[in-house]
């Protein structure tokens, strides 16, 4: 039997995901990092994206707007600002943040306009591929 | 001797206060349920925080993050955290009168507030203190998000050199049956001296500094966040006991009433014996 790694997801208020996993993909600052078992330690930030997560050949893709990742030899605890189920994300409230974004961005160019449109843009982007190829229901926790 | 009719009103009105304290005692109860749960929760996320920041720091110390200066203090800024509601026992004003007193400790030191609740906001609005930002109405369940803007608030004050030192005044949950105000120094950061577990050879990417960077703001925010999560059981906690007293006491009152009304029906209904005796023996 192969090695497995095991796959924390946790958040402020409370822990979104725990469970085995072969393969994970997070998307960190300096691009998306692939992480199998026997990784090297390593403590890296991470910008908006999705999370996925790869056991038996099942794919999980999770979004976090940001965070850190923490890997050890058999573990990876992802510690998400804001993590949420894929099928949870409304559509609707992520479309009203990237109009709101939008606007912000057509008078101010700051920072976090940036920010929340890319927030808004990956919590649609995931949701579209939850549509397009159904997976498996994650554990209940 | 009040009327039997002004008693018997008496009487219904403290049973209808009773069954609105008692319904708020059962709703305490179940709320003060979650709020520990929730607290339970969020341990995991700030463990992993601390665990990471406590190693990083040993291992970088040359590195000074703005948010760990240590200046001396010429102003300062309090995070007033309270409940939005009141008809919790004394729980709003023993924080209340704590942050008046950590105030009044260095009354040669302007000290600004950001308050969390509406309780703390009003009555040191009244007191006519500096506020610098607010964040109430936030409900039983708060999201990180929706306390963020305090936090932040409170760290910009701190890295632009506005004030020097930060500290949080919450009422800390120590059990249902007790809930103490606490003060707690947020900024400049002192972390705690661990004992050294198993040390770690982290890689860090980009670079150590731009991963503390970007981890001790959530550190604090974790802090914060706890204190809050902290404050709701306590405040829930603190309900359930004030309406626990509330209804009994309405009970007592209810007897004593009770009583009352007795002796008053019993001595009209003597007096009026009396006079149809006294009136057919006149007969």
């Amino acid at each position: 039997m192969p090695e497995k790694l095991k796959v924390e997801l946790v958040t402020a208020e409370g822990r979104v995901l725990s469970e085995e996993a072969d393969f994970v993909v997070v998307p960190g600052k300096d691009g998306e990092l692939g992480i199998l078992p026997h990784h090297i330690s390593l403590l890296t930030p991470l910008k908006p994206g999705e999370v996925k997560v790869v056991n038996d050949g099942n794919e999980e893709f999770l979004f976090v707007s940001g965070g850190f990742v923490e890997v050890l030899p058999n573990r990876v605890v992802i510690l998400a600002d804001a993590a949420e189920r894929a099928e949870e994300i409304d559509e609707a409230r992520a479309l009203e943040a990237r109009q709101r974004a939008q606007a912000m961005l057509a008078d101010n160019r700051s920072g976090d306009a940036v920010a929340a449109l890319e927030r808004a843009v990956f919590r649609l982007h995931v949701t579209e591929i939850r549509r397009r190829r159904p997976t498996r229901s994650g554990p209940k926790n | 001797m009040a009327s039997l009719l002004d008693l018997r009103r008496r009487i219904k009105s403290v049973k209808n206060t009773q069954k609105i304290t008692k319904a708020m005692e059962l709703v305490a109860a179940a709320k003060m349920r979650r709020a520990q749960e929730r607290l339970l929760a969020a341990r995991p996320y700030a463990d992993e925080i601390a665990g990471v920041t406590e190693e990083l720091m040993r291992r970088s110390s040359g590195h000074r993050h703005p948010l760990l200066q240590v200046r001396e203090v010429r102003r300062r800024c309090l995070i007033v955290i309270t409940a939005d509601r009141g008809l919790a026992g004394a729980l709003n004003s023993n924080t209340i009168r704590l942050a008046l007193r950590e105030m009044n400790s260095t009354p040669d030191i302007p000290c600004s507030v950001v308050s969390v609740g509406r309780k703390g906001r009003d009555s040191l609005r009244r007191m006519g203190k500096q506020f610098v930002a607010d964040v109430s109405s936030y409900g039983d369940r708060p999201t990180l998000g929706e306390l963020l803007p305090a936090m932040r608030v409170a760290m910009q004050e701190y890295t632009r050199g506005e004030v020097d030192r930060v500290d949080v005044v919450y009422s800390q949950f120590a059990s249902a049956g007790r809930q103490e105000a606490t003060v707690q120094c947020l900024l400049p950061i002192a972390i705690p001296e661990v004992a050294s577990g198993p040390a770690v050879d982290f890689e860090y990417e980009p670079e150590a500094r731009d991963v503390i960077d970007a981890l001790l703001p959530r550190y604090v925010e974790a802090q914060v966040y706890r204190a809050v999560l902290e404050n709701i059981a306590s405040e829930q906690a603190a309900r359930m006991l004030a309406m626990h007293s509330a209804s009994d006491n309405a009970s007592d009152l209810i007897a004593d009433l009770t009583l009352t009304a007795n002796k008053v029906r019993q001595a009209t209904i003597t007096t009026e014996l009396m006079e149809v005796v006294a009136g057919s023996a006149a007969g």
